[in-house]
């Protein structure tokens, strides 16, 4: 089961042996147009969304790729950073970095954490003063992808085979939009679902009231921002609303359910991974 | 020396104001209202622009460059405005700059005392008779104002009538906020969040028109009458500057109303409190910003009022010309790359007007005159994070202000770095050592180093959580948490975590990557 070993452990056994025999077969898959993707779920995911996980890795090996998954895993470090820990997530990004060192493609279910990444990752790795680090960060960035952009730009994948017979309204989040500039990926993504009829959000681009701790920290302009989002959402008058975070979707799914709506929140891999009326993958 | 920013000392936290502002369904409609039509306005005059971004590159550029060597031009500026028949005062803080205005007043009223009874003593009994020497200097100590945020950051008004001199905000909006006795609510349009029907009750008690109709001519030319009469007799203007050229020593000031141009022309004393940020190199430098401010702050292809102005000439405009230069916490900016880049604010309000946060609470809640992400950033550092330490925190982060902002001032990138100044200094105290959020993120920095712990922490969360489950949701979490639960829907922790379901997966592809269940896909 050398596929779920992961890169981490390899690397710390320091074996040469692993390493020649990976990346022999990398060369083997790339012949057939094939990329080793080595899935990064977010803390967040693992822990309250696993059907997200579940989701990209069965989209991706129906589409023939392979997935491995790092046991050794956890955070990007973005929760920390972003409410000032800027110290304290350092080490969190060492590690990441270190972790998927090896890996061919790196896919994360969650823009937010690729924008970490690509936003502040060199930043802090050039403060640190460390020439090692900052190399490997600068070597690692172009190898992390968000999901749709690992699926429309680095597998050049639109039609993924799916079915979801479904009215879907698409949140774009603020990351996916402002930093990552994912643009219509996820539209496109999106409109090569059979059965899906996708609906435009008004006001799409107006953040949903989450912003990570400011959740809790501002609660009630987060809440206020909310109502305003789930005014639109109703406005379209979709079942399911998708977007590429789960956090905003926790956020909105706080108001929906909580309003007793019966607008259901999922995530753009989801949707992805349906085949026929099954929508989601088993565990979930 | 002693920074002060308005009357951030004694403000509310943010999350306390706001909830004051969020109460307010008045005051939410106008501030949605009028974001609402600005932003609309900007974008269009945004989209008919090809070099929008390039502009925008360049002002960033020309902001950069003359922060970077702020000393060299404001003493440039500085020179030019002298040779030009100007006099420039250089004012540490607050306290300084009010004062330095009082004492330009008071030696100008004292002259004019003098001179007048000097007229009087040498005046032959006839002209006295005929009225044709002023022999008496009676006039009120009045001074008329316009477009002066700063004069509002060192609280002017407050001590010019502690000093015994009436000043009249003339900008029409201004106006409305003073006579209110209200604080401003947006960085361009400070009664944003009055509608007409407000304005017309306090125009009708304080201007004594108990007739005053709501129509929109019936409120302006209510101000008119009563503005005119000041302009034409209130010797002392007091302004604010857009911009201030080092090369020519001009001040520039771009207003809607003409009222800034009448104050600036018609008295015989001019006063400009101009930050020291609002410097720029060169006369064609005001190119770009001439460009990107009325576009971004109000929708205009060009504002109706540019008015330049270089020292005095004789026979045109006012007879003397002073400028103080306002530090007040400005330069303890400069030598981080990162917080000089807030002073490049050309002070547009875009930001207020993209801000979804904003948009909920109007700018009071920011405790500041300046208001808005870019308040946010700007209000806190000038005080070194003694005041207004809850605004970093009044954002999610979303980057909409990033996004318009002309001089592209990184805003998000600078509420973080202030976040991490605000963390750091709080570690360095025993409270912050044991404050609760501290030590949380403390501990899962250090579960997060480690999958091992991580795992026990995923297993503790969901036999911890079912003391809250109740019918399938997390309801009243204790804590920070608590502030989700009160007001939004939780799902618990699912019996089973992604890395739980990963162990028992068995990949439908095999290994080497010949997938034997390949669906048929185009790309």
């Amino acid at each position: 089961m050398g596929i779920r070993r992961s890169d981490f452990g390899a690397a710390k056994s320091g074996l040469p042996i692993d390493w020649i025999s990976r990346r022999e077969s990398d060369r083997v898959r790339a012949r057939r147009g094939q990329v080793r993707i080595s899935l990064f779920v977010a803390c967040y995911n693992d822990t309250l969304f696993p059907e997200t996980g579940i989701a990209v890795t069965r989209v991706l090996e129906r589409l023939g790729q392979t997935v491995e998954f790092p046991m050794e895993q956890t955070c990007c470090g973005q929760m920390h950073y972003n409410t000032g820990y800027q110290g304290e997530a350092v080490p969190l990004v060492r590690r990441f970095v270190k972790m998927f060192a090896d890996a061919e493609a790196v896919c994360v279910p969650s823009a937010s954490c690729v924008a970490m990444m690509r936003e502040h990752y060199e930043f802090m790795a050039a403060k640190e003063k460390d020439a090692g680090f900052l190399a490997e960060v600068r070597s690692l960035l172009p190898r992390v992808f968000e999901f749709s952009e690992l699926l429309v730009k680095r597998l050049g994948m639109v039609d993924v085979g799916a079915s979801f017979p479904h009215k879907v309204t698409y949140h774009p989040s603020c990351h996916s939009l402002r930093m990552l500039h994912v643009g219509d990926a996820p539209v496109r993504l999106l409109r090569a679902v059979r059965g899906l009829s996708l609906v435009e959000l008004p006001n799409e681009e107006q953040c949903c009231g989450f912003g990570g701790t400011f959740a809790v920290k501002n609660a009630d302009v987060s809440v206020a921002m909310l109502a305003g989002k789930n005014r639109d959402v109703a406005e379209t008058g979709a079942e399911v609303v998708t977007a590429l975070d789960n956090s905003c979707l926790m956020q909105i799914y706080g108001g929906l359910q909580r309003a007793g709506s019966p607008v259901r929140t999922m995530h753009l891999a989801e949707i992805l991974a349906s085949l026929d009326e099954t929508e989601t993958g088993d565990g979930a | 020396m002693k920074v002060m920013v308005g009357k951030t000392a004694q403000a509310p936290e943010f999350p306390a104001a706001a909830r004051f502002a969020l109460a307010n369904g008045q005051l939410r409609a106008n501030v949605h209202n009028a974001t609402g039509i600005i932003r609309a306005k900007r974008a269009l005059r945004v989209e008919e622009m090809p070099d929008w971004q390039q502009l925008r590159q360049a002002a960033s550029d020309i902001k950069a460059h003359t922060l970077r060597h702020l000393d060299h031009y404001l003493v440039q500026f500085e020179r030019n405005c002298t040779k030009a028949g100007g006099r420039v005062h250089w004012a540490r803080d607050a306290a300084e700059a009010n004062a330095i205005a009082i004492e330009i007043i008071r030696a100008y009223r004292v002259d004019k005392a003098e001179k007048a009874a000097e007229a009087a003593a040498e005046a032959s009994a006839r002209d006295k008779i005929e009225g044709k020497v002023q022999t008496s200097f009676e006039d009120k100590a009045e001074v008329i104002k316009v477009k002066t945020m700063t004069s509002d950051e060192v609280q002017m008004n407050a001590a010019l009538e502690a000093a015994g001199i009436t000043p009249y905000e003339t900008d029409l909006a201004d106006m409305i906020v003073q006579m209110g006795n209200d604080e401003p609510s947006h960085i361009v349009v400070p009664a944003l969040h009055r509608n007409r029907f407000e304005v017309r009750e306090i125009f009708r008690e304080k201007m004594g028109l108990p007739e005053l109709g709501d129509e929109p001519t019936d409120l302006t030319d209510a101000a008119r009458n009563y503005l005119r009469e000041k302009f034409l007799r209130v010797k002392i203007g007091v302004s604010g500057a857009n911009f201030a050229v080092a090369e020519t020593g001009a001040v520039c000031v771009v207003e809607s109303e003409g009222n800034g141009r009448m104050c600036v022309t018609l008295p015989e004393v001019l006063i400009s409190l101009v930050g020291i940020e609002k410097v720029i190199p060169k006369f064609e430098d005001l190119e770009v910003f001439l460009q990107l401010l009325p576009r971004s702050a109000t929708g205009e292809r060009m504002n109706p009022y540019n008015s330049l102005w270089t020292g005095v000439a004789p026979g045109d405009g006012p007879k003397a010309f002073h400028v103080i230069l306002l530090d007040n916490g400005r330069t303890a900016l400069m030598g981080d790359e990162r917080e000089r880049e807030t002073l490049a604010c050309i002070k547009c309000g875009a930001c207020l007007n993209a801000c979804p946060v904003y948009h909920e609470t109007g700018g009071h809640a920011y405790g500041s005159i300046y208001s808005g992400p870019i308040g946010a950033i700007l209000s806190p550092q000038l005080q070194s994070l003694e005041h207004s330490r809850s605004l970093p925190y009044a954002s999610t982060l979303c980057g909409a202000c990033y996004e318009v902002c002309p001089v592209k001032i990184n805003i998000p990138e600078t509420l973080i770095h202030l976040r991490g100044k605000i963390v750091r200094q709080d570690q360095r105290k025993l409270l912050g050592i044991v404050a609760p959020e501290n030590l949380a993120m403390k501990l899962m920095a250090r579960i997060f180093m480690s999958h091992g712990r991580y795992e026990t922490a995923q297993r503790l969360a969901r036999m911890g959580q079912t003391i809250f489950e109740r019918k399938g949701q997390l309801e009243d979490l204790p804590g920070l948490a608590g502030a989700w639960t009160r007001s939004r829907a939780l799902r618990p922790v699912p019996q089973q975590f992604f890395r739980d379901w990963w162990r028992t997966h068995t990949p439908d592809v095999a290994p080497d990557g010949g997938g034997p269940k390949r669906l048929e896909v185009q790309a």
